[in-house]
Formats: structure tokens, sequence, C-alpha cells
């Protein structure tokens, strides 16, 4: 059937309104997109990683998620859903149970680039029938916007403040992604939530339906942490896709596929513009900077091409 | 017919675990406990069980499976040591505050550093207020025993906490003794069928576990958290008494041993008490009134009981196989001599702190001990409250 926004929505919400997550966050939006492309009668059994998603949406004596749900601490959302996964073999097994479960883990970047690597690492290798969903907001969130291996070059976070000496992070972005490649899992894929949520409705339907191991890393902007006003959030998720700095592609059985190539590639500067954590780059003794991290966009979406057999 | 064989206490312990047939093991090795997994997952390679085995990447993600397991509503099961035991650390708390009576053999071994694979009890020791229930056992038997009694405890409504069976790596899980084993049948009546009231895979009533839980009812759990351990003690004693129904071996939250008339005691767990032992019947042939209180139940911490049988005594040497460098004397003294004070009061008690990293312990230093108690006894002075025993100084 044909992707068709208006029908999905109508599907009823997995994620409730009433949660405490900022205005014009996307890891909600990336959240009930995701949860959408379940089957209506389908259980799931959701994991989250300790972060702002858990933090807000399961508050003692509330919680937002009709299904079932659990949070145990901040570096094993992979661990303890294949737990609940191995549960769910041993159980219907026995006989215990008959019906249909989902297992999705979502962690921030933090609970996933960082300290969170090897247990997912762990889950995705093992072969667990799951999906991990990485919201990727660049950089620790829920604890006042620490910088991770996810936070790109030369942002201004917390702990990679921009100075007169060190202007903001000094490292690349890890490619997380490529990491997952590498498992050679069944599905991995990069997505974000744009325009009318194809992309990541229907990564989301396949890595939740193909059978085994799948990653999703999707691009979810913070206005608290990337410093931009709220209504802005799907011009910003636009320009990351439209610089090719978020490149939106899939990874199926090893086989790569470009989802999405913009028509007119714009400059990095389009994107870091509209953000106050790149805003010391436009200091005029800063702006070779620039420069360089188009350079780095540059090299990473020629190999992109290469990879998914676009060369120009 | 129970079965009378001769096995090492981890293939004993692997062999109860087999015939409880959990749902979901998920483990990872280190010495002196790997055998247990390795047992284990030939179970589940010939298909002698259903169980679905996790061979996790680290013992962080062994408990945090375990977690996500029992929560899903699978009885649960795992077996580490040390280091493991460590690692696993952040993940006991929220297994027992998630109230999740997952089941864990810890085979006893010295905590790093410096790396260490012998026995002591710094890593269980270490793990005391994490919120499990922990039961030492002195030997083979005692270990299969007591793993065949973990669920029955772990799982009782009035308790729902995890369970940690305790046992002295090499000492007691690499030598082989002889045991009798239970009918596979018996021992599958005796632990019962799992049925959580609520667990993550019941599709009609879905559930949230482990929320941010803040100021206005934190507390609240706790409290309750902390009343499951004290209800636990009287669900240890059921389920003992109902294992001697079965088996006729009688357990207790401790052990006394020719404490009828004693005026001096040693008060020790695992498998030291073993050693200790032999010494009490050395004294008592030539009439010294010597006793001996192996602890068993450490968590629920038997304070009045224990404070009771010690009353009278003239003196008592708390033996830890751990140091917990309060500058204060071992865990185990700590508490046992604060267990004294309501009922105790006038019985002197000093602290021996022994065999850490697997020091030989031998008879001739248990007497030692009790030559010690002798002469304090005799004078009504303690000379040296904590002491390190058989260690070059
Ligand atoms: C072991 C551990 N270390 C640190 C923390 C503190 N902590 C909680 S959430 C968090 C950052 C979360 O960042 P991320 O995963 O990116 O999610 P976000 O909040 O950005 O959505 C940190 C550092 C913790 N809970 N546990
Ligand atoms: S701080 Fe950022 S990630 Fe966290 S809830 Fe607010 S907008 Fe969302
Ligand atoms: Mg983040």
């Amino acid at each position: 059937m044909a992707y068709n926004l208006k029908a999905t929505t109508e599907k009823p919400e997995r994620l409730t309104g009433g949660h405490r997550m900022c205005a014009g966050c996307g890891a909600p939006i990336v959240v009930r997109t995701v949860l959408r492309a379940l089957k209506p009668e389908d259980h799931a059994v959701i994991g989250s990683a300790t972060g702002c998603l858990e933090v807000s949406t399961c508050l003692y004596p509330y919680t937002a998620w009709k299904d079932s749900f659990i949070h145990s601490a901040f570096e094993n959302a992979g661990a303890t859903v294949s737990g609940a996964e191995a549960a769910y073999n041993a159980l219907k097994r026995a006989g215990k149970i008959d019906h249909t479960t989902k297992f999705i883990a979502f962690g921030g970047d933090g609970g996933t680039y960082d300290i969170g690597l090897q247990s997912l690492s762990g889950a995705m290798e093992r072969g667990h029938d799951m999906v991990y969903v990485c919201y990727d907001n660049e950089a620790y969130m829920n604890t006042g916007i620490q910088r991770s291996s996810s936070t790109p070059k030369y942002a201004d976070t917390t702990t990679s403040p921009a100075g007169k000496a060190v202007p903001g992070k000094p490292q690349f972005k890890k490619d997380l992604t490529q990491i997952m490649v590498a498992h050679n899992l069944p599905y991995v894929a990069q997505s974000a939530p744009f325009k009318n949520f194809k992309d990541l409705y229907e990564k989301a339907e396949k890595a939740i339906y193909t059978p085994g191991p799948a990653f999703l890393n999707v691009f979810t902007p913070c206005p608290r942490g990337w410093r931009y006003n709220t209504p802005d959030l799907f011009d910003i998720v636009q320009l990351a896709i439209d610089t090719c700095i978020w490149p939106l592609y899939e990874v199926i059985n090893g086989e790569y596929k470009l989802s999405y190539k913009p028509k007119q590639k714009l400059p990095v500067e389009a994107y870091l513009k509209s953000q106050g954590r790149f805003r010391h780059l436009f200091a005029k003794e800063n702006m070779h900077m620039i420069e360089e991290l188009q350079q780095e966009v540059d090299r990473r979406w020629n190999h992109l091409l290469k990879l998914c057999g676009e060369t120009e | 017919m129970a079965r009378k064989d001769k096995l090492s206490g981890n293939e004993a312990v692997a062999i109860a675990m087999k015939q409880i047939d959990p749902d979901v093991v998920a483990a990872f090795p280190i010495t002196p406990s790997t055998e247990i997994p390795q047992y284990f997952s030939k179970f589940v390679a010939d298909g002698e069980v259903h169980t679905e085995f996790v061979p996790v990447e680290s013992e962080h993600s062994a408990m945090s499976a375990c977690i996500g397991a029992e929560a899903a509503g699978a009885r649960t099961m795992t077996a580490t040591s040390a280091n493991g035991l460590a690692l696993m650390w952040e993940m006991l708390y929220i297994a027992a505050s998630c109230r999740l009576p997952i089941a864990l053999a810890a085979v006893n071994r010295a905590l790093s550093g410096p790396i260490n694979i012998h026995n002591d009890h710094s890593d269980t020791m270490g793990a005391r207020d994490s919120g499990w229930i922990q039961i030492y056992c002195e030997t083979n038997q005692e270990a299969y025993d007591t793993m065949i009694q973990a669920f029955p405890i772990a799982e009782h409504k009035d308790v729902r906490l995890p369970i940690m069976v305790c046992f002295d790596g090499f000492i007691t899980s690499h030598s082989v003794e002889n045991i009798v084993l239970l009918e596979d049948e018996k021992v599958k009546e005796f632990v019962g069928e799992y049925r959580p009231e609520s667990y993550l895979l019941d599709k009609d009533n879905p559930v949230s576990v482990g929320p941010l839980d803040l100021p206005p009812f934190y507390f609240e759990h706790k409290r309750q958290q902390a009343q499951a351990m004290v209800n636990a003690k009287q669900v240890i004693l059921e389920t003992a008494k109902r294992f001697e129904e079965l088996t006729g071996r009688k357990y207790g939250l401790f052990e006394e041993y020719r404490m009828d008339d004693a005026e001096v005691a040693v008060v020790i767990i695992n498998s030291t008490a073993g050693t200790a032992k032999a010494v009490v019947d050395e004294l008592r042939e030539k009439g010294v009134k010597a006793g001996l209180v192996k602890i068993r139940v450490f968590r629920p911490f038997p304070f009045e009981e224990l404070g009771k049988a010690l009353a009278g005594l003239k003196a008592v040497a708390v033996m830890d196989k751990a140091d917990s460098f309060s500058a204060a004397g071992g865990p185990l003294f700590a508490e046992v001599r604060s267990a004294m004070f309501d009922h105790a009061r006038d019985t002197k008690a000093v602290n021996y702190i022994y065999g850490l990293g697997g020091r030989d312990v031998r008879t001739d230093d248990i007497m030692k001990v009790y030559e010690d108690l002798l002469e304090i006894a005799k004078t009504g002075k303690v000379k040296s409250t904590v002491n390190y025993l058989g260690v070059r100084e």
C-alpha cells in the first residue's frame, strides 16, 4: 500500500501526549513515527536508555507509553531489550504465550554512540529480533548539553565550550551508522523526520518487520541544545539533508541504497547559520573552519555515493 | 529415589539449574564460576532444558538482560564472580528496586585489585547493601540445596527480591564431594511454576517498568523494598521447612555447632566453617567448651536471632574473609557486634580478617583464634579487637 500520511496518523497513538519533552523537540516526533509503523494488532515491548526521552515520558506514577515499557539504566538499552526478547522466545517455546510482540529499544546519542555502544553491539551481534533506534540529538541533553562522540566538530556544548583558545568540540562526529553496517545486520538505515515522514515511517516498518536485528539512526533536533526557534525544527532537518550533513540511506543485507539525493546540494553554511551552537564560526577569524567542515562533509558524502553506486 | 553422586560445587549448581529449567540464563565467563554457564550451555545444546541462553558480551549486559527477561515474565538466572559481580553493580541495585526475583550463583573470589582468582568474600560482601537476598553455603550439598530453594524464596509474593547463592571459589566450586541429588520431578514440584503478577509480555495489561521516581514516591518504594527484605526471613524459614520435609536436610538462618554449653565461639561464613568445626571437635575432646556459629543467611541479617544465640558466651571471634577498609574491622564483624548489643552485651567480641586472596587457612590458624578467645575468657581483657590472621606484617 502506498504511503499516506493521513492514514498513518489516524492510527491510535502509542506514545500519548502530556509527556514532558520540550516544545519543538524532535525526539517524540521520531518515536511516534517509528511506533506508527507497528501493525495495530501487534503488541510491543519498548525499552529506553536513560536520557531526555525516558525521564520525560515515564515519571512515576505516570507513563506516556501505551505498550509495555522498560527503562533500566543509561548504557544498556540493547542488553535490556535483548533479555526481554529472549524471554519472549522461551515463553513461546513453552507455550505460555501465543501473541506477536515486537521489540524496540530507543537510546539517545550518548546512550548509543558512547556509553551504550558495547551493549548495542552485543545485542545486534547476537541476532535478537529487535530494532534499536538511536534518536541522535548530538549531545547529552538530559544532563545539560555536554558533548558526545556524535556532537559535530566545532559545536559549542557545555563540555566543549567555544572559547578563545578552543573553538568548540575539536573532533569530527563519529560515524555510528557505518559501525552498525559493519555488524552485517539484515537492516541498517539512517533517517530523519522530514516532509511527510515517509522516509522514517517506511524505514521503521522495514526495521521492525525484517526478522533479526535492525538499527536505525535518526537525526533528531533539540531546540535547547542546538539553539534554534522551536518552529524551525523541520527547516533545520531539511537543511541537514540538503547540505548532505545527514544523508538518508539504507543498507539491506550489506547492499547500500541512497534514499535521497538533493537536487541542489547546499553549502554547509546554510545549516550552520540556523543554530546558535555554531554561531562563533561566523566570526571573521573562524571562517576557515566552515571551509574545513565543508570539506569533511564532501568527503563523507562522496564516499557514501560510491558505496551506493551513485558516483557522480 | 534420590541419586547419590560425586560432583564439584559448580556442576552441582549447574544440575540444580537444569532441574529448575529456567526460561532465560544470561551469563559471561569468569573464573571460578565459568563452569556454570559452560555446563548449562551444554544442557541447552543437548535440548535438556527449554531455556533461552543469552551469551552476553559482559556482566553488565548479563544483569541487564536478566532484568529485561525477568521483567518480561521469565524465570531468569545467571552466575558470576569477583570483577564480574563488580561490573554488575549498578544493575544489582536496579534489579532489586524493580523487585525482580532473579537468581545468581555467586562463586566467591577476591575482588581486584590486585587481580587474583582465588577465594575470599570481598565480591559479595561489597554487594551486601544492593538489596539482594544473600545465602552462603559451606558445602556442595548446601550450594545445590540452596539453589533449589532460591526461587520459592525470591518469587514469594511477600518478597519479590533477587537472590544470590554464594559459595567459595575453588574450595567449593571445584572440589568434588559426595552429594545427594533430588529427582527432576521433585525439584520441579518443589520450585513450582513462575506466575508473576505483572510483566512486560502480558499484552493485555501493558506495564511500565523502571520509571523516573522523584521525592513524592521514591522513599515509599524504598520502604516497601526494605519491608520485602524483612519478610524474606520468614519465607526463607518456611522454604527450609518444606525442603526438610522433602529431603530430611535441615536449614536455618545460621547453623549452631556445639553451641549448647559453649563459652567461646567463632562466627564464620562458607567453607572455612568446615575447617573450624574440626577444631571445635578437637577442643571438645579436650573438654574445652568451644562452639561455632555459621551464618547462612546474611541478607536479611538475622539480627535478633544471632544476638540471642551469642548471649551468655564469654568471648566471640567474628571471622571476616573480606576487609571493608573502614579501619574498624570487617563487614561481618560490624554487623555481628551490633547484633550482640541488645542480647550479648557482656560477651567480648573480636574480629579476625583471614584468607584474603585465597591465603590458605588451616586448623592451626583457627586453633590460634580459639586460644586467643580462651585467654580473653580467662582474663576478661581484649588485647586487640581487629586482627589479621595468617598474614606477614
Ligand atoms: C552510568 C551513568 N552515567 C551517567 C548518567 C547521567 N546521564 C543521564 S542521561 C545522560 C545523557 C543522555 O544523553 P543522550 O543519551 O544523548 O540522551 P538525551 O538526553 O540527549 O536525549 C547522562 C550523562 C547516568 N544516568 N548513568
Ligand atoms: S532538552 Fe532537547 S532533547 Fe531534551 S526534551 Fe528538550 S528539546 Fe528534547
Ligand atoms: Mg543526546
